[in-house]
């Protein structure tokens, strides 16, 4: 099977590091939610 | 079959986003921003410390991707922003628009979860008053649009306070207006050794519209109120003697330079080195006093 072109390769390229920056960034969210709530109810005890 | 190249629009390169969000402005606003949680008479919990400073850059780098969104026309005419994200293709419009607005709704979210609703409330005004009082209806219309403009870069050591303390004070506001006195100076000093590249772009900045001489003495009648709003915690009694001596010393020096700038009669750039020395020199003189009521406040 031929390459595939220039464009569709850094398409892919750009696609894959997206989804992991925006995967890395959004368990990062979650994390930080989750420790704001913790402190909030410990602070409200 | 159809390829993925003629489908698909090519999509942001993650670096070209995060450079929507000015990386560079962002670090003076986190530190002050820090500065303030620090410098409030209370102690903070760490993760909602850290929360309230990110939310704030979150916000400041949300204000920012829509301040390009908006002069997306204007940076492509300037050599110092023709090579921005935008100008050059690499983001779409409709891109820094919707990560501009994801960014400033989410830290305004986070803020009021973490922090407190004064805090959101104040981080949500200056969003507004950078993204749209500053950029859609002053920086076009007057030469003074650095001067109300800057307070939006004035608010991150209030909106700290404020998100430490749930509540206003003398000595965050008097942290607001050194920022907001020390705009002026600051941005003007670079405006005029770069003055052709906003008369190139239209955009009315004060050498532009009242030539070098009128802006030096603009420059130098900032300083005054500036060194004054530096020295006053100090004098009222707000701080210790770490940052009074500071404030006066390194207040000192910045008059010294704006002075020179007064004097400096040159009209071509080569020829501004007083410019040059006081726009560095005042990027240093905020970081030290900032850190200075640190200092002081902890030690």
């Amino acid at each position: 099977m031929a390459d595939p072109p220039p464009d569709e390769e850094l398409i892919r390229r750009r696609q894959k590091s997206g989804s992991r920056v925006t995967a890395i960034l959004l368990i990062g969210f979650v994390v930080l939610v989750f420790a704001i709530t913790i402190v909030k109810l410990t602070l409200n005890q | 079959m159809t390829s993925l190249a003629a489908t698909t629009p090519m999509p942001a390169d993650w670096r070209d986003l995060f450079a929507l969000t000015k990386p560079r402005v962002m670090t003076l606003v986190v530190f002050t921003g820090l500065c303030g949680v620090l410098a409030a008479p209370v102690v903070m919990n760490p993760v909602l410390a850290f929360t309230a400073v990110l939310c704030i850059a979150l916000g400041a780098g949300g204000a920012a991707a829509l301040n390009m969104w908006y002069e997306a026309d204007l940076d492509a005419k300037m050599k110092r922003t023709r090579n921005r994200p935008l100008p050059t293709g690499r983001v779409s419009r409709q891109t820094a628009l919707h990560f501009g607005i994801g960014l400033s709704v989410g830290s305004v979210v986070l803020m009021d979860l973490a922090a407190n609703h004064l805090a959101a409330l104040i981080l949500a005004f200056s969003i507004f008053f950078y993204a749209v009082i500053y950029t859609v209806w002053l920086k076009r219309r007057t030469p003074q649009n650095i001067v109300i403009g800057g307070a939006a870069g004035a608010f991150p050591p209030l909106i700290g306070w404020v998100a430490a303390t749930g509540n206003l004070a003398i000595l965050p506001v008097l942290l607001f207006l050194i920022i907001f006195l020390w705009t002026p100076p600051h941005f003007w000093a670079l405006s005029l050794f770069v003055r052709s590249d906003y008369a190139n772009a239209g955009v009315p900045m004060l050498p532009v519209v009242a030539g070098a001489p009128a802006t030096r003495r603009q420059v130098f009648g900032y300083t005054l109120p500036m060194a004054a709003a530096a020295i006053a915690p100090w004098a009222m009694g707000l701080t210790g003697a770490i940052y009074g001596l500071t404030a006066s010393l390194l207040s000192a020096i910045f008059l010294g330079l704006s002075a020179a700038v007064l004097l400096n009669r040159a009209t071509e750039p080569s020829g501004m080195r007083p410019e040059k020395q006081l726009f560095a020199f005042s990027i240093f003189y905020l970081f030290v006093l900032f850190g200075a009521l640190v200092l002081d406040r902890w030690l």
